[in-house]
């Protein structure tokens, strides 16, 4: 019996990787698939959510045109416009001549799309996933806040340093266990 | 990160089967004169935001605030190139054009976001202010008619949600620090209350974007909520005085746009084509 967790998962699943169903689609989205995201190379933008869509129309992998969609962790992700690149780079490489990349913002992304290997290798990497789910909130300056689990020791007893880190998607933790300092890949 | 709504229990986000098609110009989506106009209202006040915050990279008061500044211009810049990249499609401009080859009486932002940094009281202000607005603002658009707008608006908000969060913090933490700083904090509120006003004026535009854009001084009951009890927790009063004349929409500016955009756009004017 499928449960509704497992059936919520699988919707959220083919919202994050809305994976083509004919094999042409499927062939150039394997490819597409591999490109990492250049501040964060342990994640490919299939891992993030970010790789929306890919079409194939035409037969021989020569003659087809590929498009390829993509969608914004943040508005002014700088890169985004290296991820673009690399996208009819690897397509390119692999024999596809005529080949587009396009941005969608709509729907936007979310943290949620990532996927759960994507997240273990981002732990694995010393960023500590995002933790819980994305909601925006009503007004009101309370906000309940979830433990962030330091990716070295996995101790809960850690602590905000600053709400912005070194890109827009993350902020600073502390650990008051292991003492390290860390980047959080912030619920959005 | 915080509380759950019931919407949430199936896995969240509403989808949008709308493909905005964001950056091709041919693309399906061209604006009418009126929406552009409205998309350049917006588009503006981000841009002109942004290129503020970036002045503060390696001048905040510690580290970490010259990172959040330059994040939150980050993603403000995000916005204005979606704004203005959708404002040009109605006359075959690209958002550079629109950014870099205009003069203030062409610019649409309003007053606030013109206002000089300051101190550092004075920036937190105006942020405080503005990302109040801005996020009341993209909560309503994302219902807009306009499939653009929607869109633009369903990502915004959650990265302004931010924004308010930082700012709420900071006028906090400076109205309950030192003497100085709260000193700092209210001649800095007192400064930036005259040109709340304008944000939430109305404008004959908006009586013909019925559905599609946001009505301004629909907003203005929201954002007083959400601003009071962080004024009241931080035991700052509301200030009273004069209101500024505004002139924003309209492309009345005051004597610092000029300043702002001769340093914005004096590369792209020197250069003409310029690339790096």
């Amino acid at each position: 019996m499928v449960t509704v967790e497992r059936r919520a998962a699988e919707v959220r699943e083919a919202l994050a990787r809305p994976r083509p169903l004919d094999a042409a689609s499927q062939a150039a989205w394997a490819i597409a698939a591999q490109v990492v995201d250049p501040e964060i190379p342990v994640l490919t933008i299939e891992d993030l959510g970010v790789l929306r869509s890919v079409t194939v129309t035409g037969d021989a992998v020569a003659d087809c045109a590929v498009t390829v969609t993509l969608t914004p962790t943040y508005s002014g992700c700088p890169a985004m416009d290296a991820m673009r690149a690399d996208v009819l780079e690897a397509l390119t490489c692999a024999g596809y001549e005529n080949v587009s990349v396009s941005l969608v913002l709509s729907p936007a992304w979310t943290t949620d799309w990532m996927s759960e290997i994507g997240q273990n290798k981002l732990r694995e990497y010393g960023i500590a996933a995002p933790t819980g789910h994305a909601t925006v909130r009503g007004s009101g300056p309370i906000r309940l806040k979830m433990a962030v689990k330091c990716p070295r020791c996995s101790s809960l007893n850690t602590r905000e340093l600053a709400h912005f880190g070194s890109t827009s998607c993350k902020s600073l933790y502390e650990c008051r266990d292991c003492l390290e300092p860390f980047d959080y890949f912030k619920v959005l | 990160m915080s509380e759950r709504s019931e919407a949430d229990a199936h896995g969240h986000v509403a989808v949008d089967v709308t493909t905005l098609d964001a950056e091709l110009i041919e693309g399906p989506s061209v604006a009418t004169s009126d929406v552009a106009e409205y998309a350049l209202w917006l588009g503006d006040d981000s841009l002109i935001l942004a290129q503020q915050l970036g002045a503060w990279i390696s001048r905040a008061p510690e580290l970490e605030e010259d990172v959040a500044l330059g994040n939150i211009g980050l993603d403000l810049i995000g916005h204005a190139r979606s704004l203005l990249h959708y404002a040009g499609t109605a006359s075959n401009r690209t958002e550079d054009d629109l950014a870099y080859w205009r003069t203030e009486p062409d610019f649409r932002s309003l007053h606030i976001v013109e206002q000089p940094n300051g101190d550092f009281a004075h920036t937190i202000a105006r942020q405080f202010i503005v990302a109040h607005y801005l996020f009341e603002l993209y909560s309503r658009l994302r219902a807009s008619a306009d499939a653009t707008f929607a869109a633009i608006a369903a990502k915004a908000v959650k990265e302004v949600d931010y924004h308010r969060d930082h700012g709420v913090q900071w006028v906090l933490r400076l109205a309950h620090g030192t003497d100085e700083s709260r000193r700092r904090m209210i001649t800095a509120l007192s400064d930036l209350w005259p040109y709340v006003e304008e944000i939430f004026r109305d404008d004959p535009l908006i009586d013909r974007l019925e559905g599609i854009a946001v009505r301004p001084s629909s907003l203005r009951p929201a954002f007083d909520e959400a601003i009071a009890p962080v004024l009241t927790e931080a035991e700052l009063d509301i200030p009273r005085g004069f209101v500024a004349s505004g002139g924003g929409r309209t492309g009345k500016h005051s004597e610092h746009l000029a300043f702002l955009l001769a340093e914005m756009q004096v590369l792209t004017r020197a250069h003409p084509g310029a690339s790096w």
